[in-house]
């Protein structure tokens, strides 16, 4: 019965294709959002990502990473008298603007490292040397810069070229892969001397405070201590994990608690199930009732009310991994083209597939639903009566 | 043997039977008694309204009486529960309705195959045989068809091979020919006829088609929920039928 059920599906085209269809508008509208949503939360913590440091040391009110309050300088001093810290470093990161060539203004994240140990240097280089950052006016830029702070498409930016950070010269050597920013502007790397230098001058300068454990101690055990100890609030660059010191999770939580950004995607998505819901509803409900006197002479011939239903099931699960599979298809091309293009972000966590696959389901078993019913209490009498 | 010392096939006793409730309550069916034999095509006639259709539900087990028993080859249907009685309608009953009802997304090998997947045969060994069904009415060279592809008289030859394909006891049918020109309707009573002179099965079949009462060996007179009369069939004395 189950060929049967799917030839009976297969033969009614134009319903067979709106159902697809539907589910794979919901599918693609729902996934593809998410996605969205999900990568541009990635982009917020893009700083703990391009500053690779296992801890990180900021004021005792911060919460997020885009939004730092000052340290005093000695406060690095007070965070490497921790025992179970290994090492602790300033680090400046900020915005600022860049002055091209051509006089075009542009926003940039500029990130002062420590000098000596280049601890927050970018983790992969393109071009150039890591070492070359001491060098006089040098900055490393990432990949981004190549297309925002390029004078035209063609002629992209490159070592040895220059621009301005508030009318002090900056020289490009080195061009690193890194993640791109929440506000759209490329990062910059330069020592933490030079930055305090480009940045307009404040009585405190001290972003944060970048540390690594003692060998043998956890990154928790050793935040708690700092904070313990310095009064500080010390988070762990982690892994989006359950840790509440996790500095990516405590950041993306103020964007979601704080902003606008998941009520608009989450409108999506939620306009995705509803339309998904009813045109698959709809058009099911209209399938069978079309396929009612049918339904009605294979239940006079013997056919259990299991059995149609079953044959229901069929057509309607059919429909929903038809209408998944081609709208993760048109999702996953969609993904291709944004992370090719480093935009717009993308990310899509593992609970994205399978929590949109349980929409669907859910969609096709509410659309079956409705189906079952009438099926159910239809009398195989009904079809000797015209 | 003589018709008379046939088995019974489909026996009803004391069969009444209402729609609807309170004032508007309508008694359609009352105190029916009735016998159809192995072997034989019996007729119920009447005019509209009558009970006939309700008659043909109960006796094959697709609406309940409100009182009276159902016998179809031995087995009391209104002993068995819902779901002993929609096994035995796949087992043992064969359906022609007035509309055909085939499918029409499906070919006619398609169509003819069902009732052997309902039973739970295999695709391949229920197409095999639809394919012989289709074959024995003539329709050996139209199995990639769908119905809206052939003509009224065929797509009754294709409800008559699904209903024959599982080689049921009983068949019903309802109105099988009045969708049909009187050639056609010929044709398909003899397909009908062939078919109730096989060992142990009957025929049952509802009309208002006065052209075909020559195939019935008996026919039963329906008006007002009652059997008003049951009379053998003599087709050397067409004058004697109903409506002549």
């Amino acid at each position: 019965m189950t060929l049967l059920a799917l030839r009976m599906l297969f033969g009614d085209t134009a319903k067979y294709l709106m159902l697809v269809a539907g589910l794979f508008f919901a599918t693609f509208l729902m996934a593809q959002q998410a996605g969205v949503f999900c990568g541009l939360m990635l982009w917020t913590t893009s700083t703990l990502k391009n500053v690779p440091a296992p801890l990180w040391v900021v004021d005792e009110n911060v919460e997020q990473i885009n939004e730092t309050n000052p340290l005093r300088d000695t406060d690095v001093a007070l965070v490497r008298s921790v025992d179970s810290v290994e090492w602790a470093q300033p680090l400046y990161a900020n915005l600022q603007r860049a002055r091209m060539a051509d006089g075009r203004f542009k926003v940039i994240t500029l990130v002062g490292i420590d000098s000596t140990s280049l601890a927050g240097a970018p983790i992969r280089l393109r071009e150039g040397r890591l070492e070359d950052i001491r060098l006089p006016h040098s900055v490393i830029i990432d990949d981004l810069a190549l297309k925002r702070l390029s004078l035209d498409r063609n002629k992209p930016i490159k070592l040895g070229d220059t621009f301005e950070i508030n009318d002090q010269e900056a020289r490009v050597v080195g061009i690193a892969d890194a993640m791109t920013s929440f506000t759209g502007g490329p990062y910059v790397w330069t020592t933490y001397s030079r930055a305090l230098q480009y940045a307009p001058a404040q009585r405190k300068m001290l972003s944060a405070v970048i540390a690594a454990p003692r060998p043998g101690v956890s990154n928790e055990a050793a935040a708690e201590e700092i904070e313990k100890r310095t009064g500080l609030r010390a988070f762990v660059n982690g892994d989006y994990g359950a840790s509440p010191r996790d500095f990516n999770k405590s950041t993306i939580m103020w964007y979601v608690r704080n902003t606008g950004i998941p009520i608009s995607f989450g409108t999506t998505v939620i306009i995705g199930f509803i339309v998904g819901i009813a045109v698959s509803c709809q058009t099911f409900y209209s399938f069978v009732l079309d396929h009612m006197k049918h339904l009605g002479a294979l239940k006079a011939m013997g056919a259990s009310t299991w059995m149609l239903t079953r044959m229901l099931l069929v057509q309607v699960l059919t429909v929903g991994f038809v209408g998944y599979g081609i709208g993760w298809a048109a999702t996953s091309a969609f993904a291709l083209g944004a992370i090719k293009n480093e935009e717009p972000p993308f990310y899509m966590p593992d609970i994205v597939p399978v929590g949109v696959f349980g929409v669907i389901l859910f969609i096709c078993f509410i659309s079956a639903l409705l189906g079952i019913w009438r099926v159910a209490r239809l009398e195989p009498a009904m079809v000797f009566r015209g | 043997m003589g018709k008379t010392d046939h088995k019974l096939a489909v026996h009803v006793k004391g069969i009444n039977k209402s729609f609807g409730d309170g004032s508007s309550r309508l008694r359609v069916l009352k105190d029916i008694a009735l016998e159809t034999r192995e072997g034989e095509i019996m007729m119920l006639v009447g005019p509209s309204g009558c009970g006939k259709t309700t008659l043909i539900s109960i006796m094959a087990g697709t609406l309940d009486a409100d009182e009276g028993e159902v016998e179809v080859f031995g087995t009391p249907l209104h002993k068995l529960s819902k779901r002993a009685v929609t096994r035995f309608r796949a087992q043992n009953i064969g359906f022609i309705f007035q509309q055909f009802h085939l499918i029409p997304t499906l070919n006619i090998v398609q169509n003819a195959s069902v009732p052997l997947l309902i039973q739970g045969k295999s695709t391949r060994f229920a197409e095999k045989k639809a394919k012989e069904a289709l074959a024995s009415v003539g329709l050996g060279d139209r199995f990639s068809h769908r119905p809206n592809q052939l003509s009224g008289g065929q797509q009754q030859r294709v409800a008559i091979a699904r209903a024959l394909v599982h080689e049921p006891k009983l068949i019903i049918c309802d109105e099988p020919t009045a969708a049909l020109d009187a050639e056609n309707g010929q044709v398909v009573m003899k397909l009908f006829s062939d078919v109730a002179r096989m060992p142990g099965r009957s025929v049952v079949i509802v009309t208002h088609d006065n052209r075909i009462f020559q195939h019935a060996d008996r026919i039963a007179q329906m008006d007002d929920g009652r059997i008003i009369e049951v009379h053998d069939v003599d087709p050397n004395h067409p004058a004697a039928l109903p409506g002549h």
